[in-house]
C-alpha cells in the first residue's frame, strides 16, 4: 500500500511546485524527441514569463482585502480618490511588456515549430516517410518507401526524422503522440504534414484528440521509436503477414469497428494515399513536393460519389 | 403523418431516462398542482407570462438559468462519475451513445441557457434601471426574446424523452455531424434549439443596444454611463455582430442535412474547415458576449463595499472597449492544428495574446479600488476577491494556449477545459452569482441570506480547485477530451480528485438554494428588508428608486449630474425621488401574450421540422406569421398612467418608509 501511494505523494508534489519542478513523468513534461522538448520550454518559458504578473496580482488581491478591510480603522481610507496617472501607466506598460515578450516568442516558435517544416536539425539522417489515414475508428499507416502498412501500430527508427502526410477517410481527427510533440487535424480529401523526431527509444501512447464518434476513446495506437536494427527487424515481420491491402479489401478495412487489433499488411496498393484523398475530389491530388495537382487513376473514384 | 417519429424513439430502455423522465414528471406535477391549488393561474399568466415589464422578464430569465444550471450540473457530475469509474477495463455506467449526448448536451445547455439567459435575466433587471430609463427600448421584443429562449431550452429536454440530443459536442463539428455520420435526429435537436434561441438573443442584443444608445436619462453622457450599462452596450454590440454569423454557420449545416446540400460534407466540394471558422467567428466573440458583464458587476460591487469610486473609470472603459473590437479577430486560435501556415497562426495567437492586456489592467483596475478603501467582506466580495485569483489563472493559462506551438500539444486536451471553466466558472458564474447577490434585494425588496451565500462561496470556490486543476495535470499527462474510458493508472487518481471537486461543487449549488430558500423564509425580518431601496448605499441610479422599483421605474426621470449620480445625488443632498412634486403622466407599454404565442408556435415549429413532421411544422410556421401579423396590426399597445396614480403609489411608499424608520 505504501508504494502506492509514494508515487502518487510525488504527483502532488509535482502539482503544488507546480512547474517549478518541470521534471515529473507527465506526458507534455517529459518529451522523448526533440519538437516536445522545444514545445515543453516553450509552455514553461511562457508559464514563467506570466507568473511574473500573476503572483503579484494574487498576493496583492489578499494583501489589500485584508489591509483595507473595513474594520482596519488604522488603515489610511481616501474615499475620494480613484485615478493615478503613475499607477496607470505601470499597470498598461508591465503587462505590455511581458505580451511584448510572448508575441517575439510565437513569432519564433510558430516558424521553428511549423508541423509543415522539415526538420534541419537531422537532415543528415533520411527521413522515414509514414501515410496516416484516420478511419473509423482506427489509424491506417502506410509506409509508401517500404511497400507495407499497419493499423493502429506506428514504427520508426530513433534520431530519425519522420515525415507524416495526414489524411482522413471519416471525420475529422487530430493525429497526436503527446511525448514526441505537435499534432495536426486529419481531413478527408485534404492532407496535412507534420514532421517528428523521437530521440529516444521507447513504445509511446498515440491518440486522437478529436471527438470522432462512438469509438473515439478506442480509437489509439502504440507509436514504436526503434533502434535501427529493431526497426528493420520490425519491418520484416510485417512483410512476413499473411495480409494484403489493396483496392479490393481496402473498403473492409475502413468501415467502422471499434477497437480494433494491430493488424499487418505485408503489402500496400502503391498510391492508395493519394487514392483515399483523391476520391473527395473528383480524382484530384496535391503533390506536395511541386504543390501541383495531379489526377489519381483510381477504382476508387467512383464509389464515394454516390453520397 | 409522425414523419420520422416512432415508438421506439422513446427510450424506455435506459433506466436513467426513465428515472429522470419520472423525477420531472412528479416534479413538473407537483409545481402545477401547487399552482393550481393556490389558484395563482390568472396571477402567472396576467403578471408573469404575458409581461412585458424588464424587471419581470428578468427574473424570468434567471429562474430560467438556474433550472439550466441543474440540468447542465447533473450532466457535468454524470460525466465525472463515468471518469471515475471507467479505468482499467471498467466499461462505467454510460456507454459512448449516452455519454456523447451528455458532453454534448452540457457544453450547449451551460452556454445557451444557462449563462447567456442569466447575463440577459441582469441586463434586464438592472440596465434600465441603471439609466433612468423606464423600460427596454421595445418591451414586446424583450417578451419575445424571453419565449424564445425558454421554449429552446424545452426543445432541448424534450430529446432526453424523445428521441436523442446530439452525439457530436457543443459545436457539432462537421463531418460528424452531417447526415452521413450522425443519422438520428440529436443533430437537428441542436440546430433547432440553438437557431430558435438564436432569434431572442440577437433580438435582446437590438434590444439593450437602442435602450443604452437612446433611453439614458438626461444629462447621462456616454462617459457617465455606469461600468456595468458600459460593458451590456458592449456584449450587445457583439452579440449584433456574432450572432448573425452562428445563424448562417447552422442555418448551412441544416441545409446539408435536411436537403442534402454539400457545405461541409466531406465530398461533392464540401469543406469542414469552412464550419470551424464561420462558428468560430461566432464563438469567441461569444466567451467575451459572457464574461465583460461579468466584469461590468464587478466593477460595481467593488466599488460599492469598497466605499470608494471605481479605479480608472476611462481605463476600465476603453480596455472594455478595446477586448470588444480585440475579441473579433482572434477565432482562428481554436484551430491551430488545422494547418495553417506559421504567418497565419503568429497573427491571431499575438492578437489573442493583446487581449490579456486591457483584461490585465481590468484587474489592476479592482485591485486599486480597494487599495486605500474601507473593503466590507459581505458575502458578495467573497465572489469577487474569488473570481480576481481564478480569473488571473485561467488567463495565464489561456495565453499559453494562445501560444501556437504550445497549443500544438495542448488542443483538445483537457488542459484546455480546465483552462475555459477556470474562466468560466470563475469569471463569468462568480460574477453572475456576485451580482445575483448584490442586485437580489433591488428586485424584489428583500436580501439574499449572507451566512448561506459565504457557505455557497466556499464550496464552489475550494469545489472549483479540486475539480479542474487536476484536469490541467491530465492535459499535461496527455488525456484528450470527450473520452468515454481509459486505462491509464496516472489518470486515474487525477479523475478521483475531481469528481470529488464536482461533488463539492453540487453541495455548493444546494447552499444556493437554500440561501434562495431561507431568505424568502425570512423576508420580513426587518433587517433583511430593503426599505430605502439604498441597501448599500451604492453609487448608481437603480438604487435611487424604491425596492422593487414601482412598475414605471422612477416617478420622476432623473437628471445627471456626474459619473455614479446616485452618489453625487447624494452628497449635493439632492432628492432623487423627488417626492412631493407634481408628477407627470407616464406612457408605459401595456402587456400582451404576442411573445408567448410566438414562442409556443416556434417550439411546433422546432418539434416538428426535427422529426420531419411537415404538416405540424406548417402550423407552427403559420402560427407564427399569424401571430406576428396580429400584434403588429394592434396599435393598443401602451397606455399613460394618470399622474394621481403615480402620486398614491409615491406617497404609499413614503409613508411606508417613514412608518418603517419610526418603528426602528
Amino acid at each position: 500500500m505504501k508504494k502506492k501511494i509514494l508515487p502518487r505523494l510525488s504527483s502532488l508534489l509535482c502539482l503544488s511546485s507546480a512547474f517549478l519542478l518541470a521534471g515529473c513523468d507527465w506526458a507534455l513534461l517529459d518529451p522523448k524527441g526533440t519538437i516536445g522538448a522545444q514545445e515543453k520550454s516553450l509552455i514553461l518559458t511562457s508559464t514563467y514569463a506570466m507568473l511574473l504578473v500573476v503572483i503579484p496580482v494574487i498576493v496583492l488581491t489578499l494583501l489589500f482585502a485584508w489591509q483595507y478591510r473595513h474594520s482596519n480603522t488604522s488603515a489610511e481610507y481616501l474615499p475620494k480618490w480613484s485615478h493615478s496617472n503613475k499607477i496607470e501607466v505601470v499597470i498598461w506598460v508591465v503587462p505590455s511588456l511581458i505580451i511584448l515578450f510572448l508575441a517575439v516568442l510565437t513569432y519564433q516558435t510558430c516558424h521553428s515549430l511549423d508541423p509543415y517544416r522539415p526538420l534541419e536539425e537531422e537532415a543528415s539522417v533520411k527521413p522515414i516517410h509514414v501515410e496516416v489515414v484516420a478511419l473509423d475508428w482506427k489509424w491506417l499507416f502506410i509506409y509508401p518507401d517500404e511497400g507495407i502498412a499497419t493499423v493502429n501500430q506506428l514504427a520508426f527508427p530513433v534520431n530519425t526524422p519522420v515525415d507524416f502526410r495526414i489524411t482522413s477517410d471519416a471525420v475529422m481527427n487530430s493525429f497526436f503522440i503527446p511525448q514526441l510533440g505537435s499534432q495536426i487535424y486529419a481531413m478527408a480529401g485534404m492532407q496535412t504534414q507534420l514532421h517528428l523526431v523521437a530521440n529516444t527509444a521507447g513504445n509511446y501512447l498515440g491518440e486522437s484528440a478529436n471527438f470522432s464518434g462512438r469509438g473515439f476513446s478506442d480509437m489509439r495506437f502504440r507509436a514504436l521509436a526503434l533502434s535501427n536494427d529493431d526497426y528493420t527487424a520490425w519491418v520484416q515481420k510485417v512483410k512476413a503477414a499473411s495480409e494484403q491491402l489493396d483496392n479490393s479489401n481496402y473498403p473492409k478495412l475502413a468501415a467502422p469497428s471499434e477497437a480494433n487489433p494491430v493488424e499487418y499488411f505485408s503489402h500496400a496498393e502503391p498510391g492508395l494515399f493519394d487514392q483515399i484523398v483523391a476520391k473527395y475530389n473528383n480524382g484530384m491530388v496535391m503533390d506536395k513536393s511541386t504543390g501541383k495537382m495531379l489526377h489519381v487513376q483510381s477504382a476508387m473514384s467512383d464509389m464515394n460519389m454516390k453520397e | 403523418m409522425l414523419g420520422k417519429l416512432s415508438w421506439s424513439d422513446i427510450p424506455i430502455d435506459v433506466p436513467i431516462l426513465v428515472g429522470t423522465f419520472a423525477g420531472a414528471a412528479i416534479a413538473g406535477l407537483a409545481v402545477l398542482g401547487l399552482i393550481t391549488y393556490y389558484g395563482k393561474w390568472g396571477y402567472l399568466w396576467k403578471e408573469w407570462f404575458t409581461s412585458v415589464d424588464h424587471k419581470r422578464l428578468g427574473v424570468m430569465y434567471i429562474v430560467l438559468a438556474l433550472v439550466a444550471l441543474f440540468r447542465g450540473f447533473a450532466d457535468a457530475i454524470m460525466m465525472r462519475s463515468q471518469l471515475a469509474l471507467a479505468y482499467a477495463g471498467n466499461p462505467g455506467y454510460l456507454p459512448p451513445h449516452h455519454y456523447d449526448q451528455i458532453f454534448s448536451a452540457h457544453g450547449t445547455i451551460m452556454i445557451f441557457f444557462m449563462a447567456m439567459a442569466f447575463m440577459t435575466g441582469l441586463m434586464n433587471v438592472i440596465v434600465p434601471l441603471q439609466i433612468g430609463a423606464r423600460d427596454v427600448a421595445f418591451p414586446f421584443l424583450n417578451s419575445l426574446s424571453f419565449w424564445m429562449t425558454t421554449i429552446s431550452f424545452v426543445l432541448i429536454n424534450i430529446s432526453l424523452f424523445i428521441g436523442e440530443f446530439s452525439q457530436c459536442g457543443w459545436l457539432a463539428y462537421p463531418p460528424l455531424s452531417e447526415q452521413q455520420f450522425s443519422p438520428g435526429v440529436g443533430v437537428d435537436y441542436y440546430i433547432w434549439a440553438v437557431q430558435l434561441s438564436g432569434v431572442g438573443t440577437l433580438l435582446t442584443g437590438v434590444n439593450f443596444f437602442t435602450t443604452i444608445v437612446k433611453m439614458r436619462a438626461p444629462g447621462m453622457t456616454f462617459m457617465k454611463m455606469p461600468v456595468f450599462t458600459w460593458t451590456i452596450f458592449c456584449t450587445s454590440v457583439l452579440i449584433m455582430l456574432s450572432f448573425p454569423i452562428l445563424t448562417v454557420a447552422l442555418g448551412l449545416l441544416g441545409l446539408d442535412r435536411y436537403l442534402g446540400m454539400h457545405f461541409f460534407t466531406n465530398d461533392g466540394g464540401g469543406n469542414q474547415m469552412l464550419y470551424l471558422s464561420v462558428i468560430w467567428g461566432w464563438g469567441h466573440p461569444e466567451v467575451y458576449i459572457l464574461v465583460l458583464p461579468a466584469f461590468g458587476a464587478f466593477s460595481e460591487i467593488t466599488q460599492t463595499f469598497s466605499r470608494k469610486p471605481l479605479f480608472g473609470y476611462n481605463t476600465m472603459v476603453y480596455a472594455t472597449c478595446s477586448i470588444m473590437v480585440l475579441s473579433m479577430v482572434v477565432w482562428l486560435h481554436h484551430f491551430f492544428t488545422m494547418g495553417a501556415g506559421a504567418n497565419v497562426n503568429t497573427f491571431f495567437g499575438i492578437m489573442t495574446m493583446i487581449i490579456a492586456i486591457p483584461t490585465g489592467v481590468k484587474i489592476f483596475n479592482w485591485l486599486f479600488t480597494m487599495y486605500k478603501g474601507r473593503v466590507e467582506f459581505h458575502a458578495t466580495m467573497y465572489w469577487v476577491i474569488g473570481f480576481m485569483i481564478t480569473f488571473t489563472i485561467g488567463g495565464m493559462t489561456g495565453v499559453m494556449l494562445a501560444i501556437p506551438a504550445a497549443d500544438f500539444v495542448l488542443h483538445n486536451s483537457l488542459f484546455v477545459i480546465a483552462h475555459f471553466h477556470n474562466v468560466i466558472i470563475g469569471g463569468v458564474y462568480f460574477g453572475y452569482v456576485a451580482a445575483m447577490n448584490f442586485w437580489f434585494p433591488k428586485a424584489f425588496g428583500f436580501k439574499l441570506n449572507e451566512a448561506w451565500g459565504k457557505r455557497a462561496f466556499w464550496l464552489w470556490f475550494v469545489g472549483f480547485y479540486f475539480a479542474f486543476m487536476p484536469l490541467y495535470v491530465l492535459g499535461f499527462e496527455g488525456m484528450t477530451r470527450r473520452m468515454n474510458h481509459y486505462d491509464n493508472p496516472e489518470w486515474y487518481p487525477w479523475l478521483l480528485v475531481a469528481e470529488a471537486g464536482a461533488v463539492m461543487i453540487a453541495l455548493g449549488i444546494v447552499c444556493q438554494l437554500t440561501q434562495i430558500y431561507v431568505s424568502i423564509r425570512d423576508r420580513n425580518l426587518a433587517e433583511n428588508r430593503d426599505l430605502t431601496g439604498d441597501p448599500w448605499n451604492a453609487r448608481t441610479l437603480e438604487w435611487s428608486t424604491s425596492s422593487p422599483p414601482p412598475f414605471y421605474n422612477f416617478a420622476v426621470v432623473p437628471v445627471v449630474h456626474d459619473l455614479d449620480a446616485f452618489a453625487h445625488d447624494k452628497e449635493a443632498g439632492i432628492d432623487t425621488r423627488a417626492a412631493g412634486s407634481t408628477y407627470q403622466p407616464i406612457h408605459m407599454p401595456k402587456n400582451t401574450a404576442a411573445g408567448f404565442f410566438v414562442g409556443m408556435f416556434s417550439l411546433i415549429l422546432g418539434f416538428a421540422a426535427v422529426w420531419w413532421i411537415w404538416w405540424l411544422a406548417a402550423v407552427g410556421l403559420i402560427g407564427v406569421i399569424a401571430t406576428v401579423i396580429a400584434r403588429s396590426s394592434n396599435n393598443d399597445v401602451d397606455y399613460y398612467v394618470p399622474a394621481s396614480e403615480v402620486a398614491r403609489i409615491e406617497n404609499e411608499h413614503t409613508r411606508n418608509l417613514l412608518a418603517a424608520q419610526a418603528a426602528e
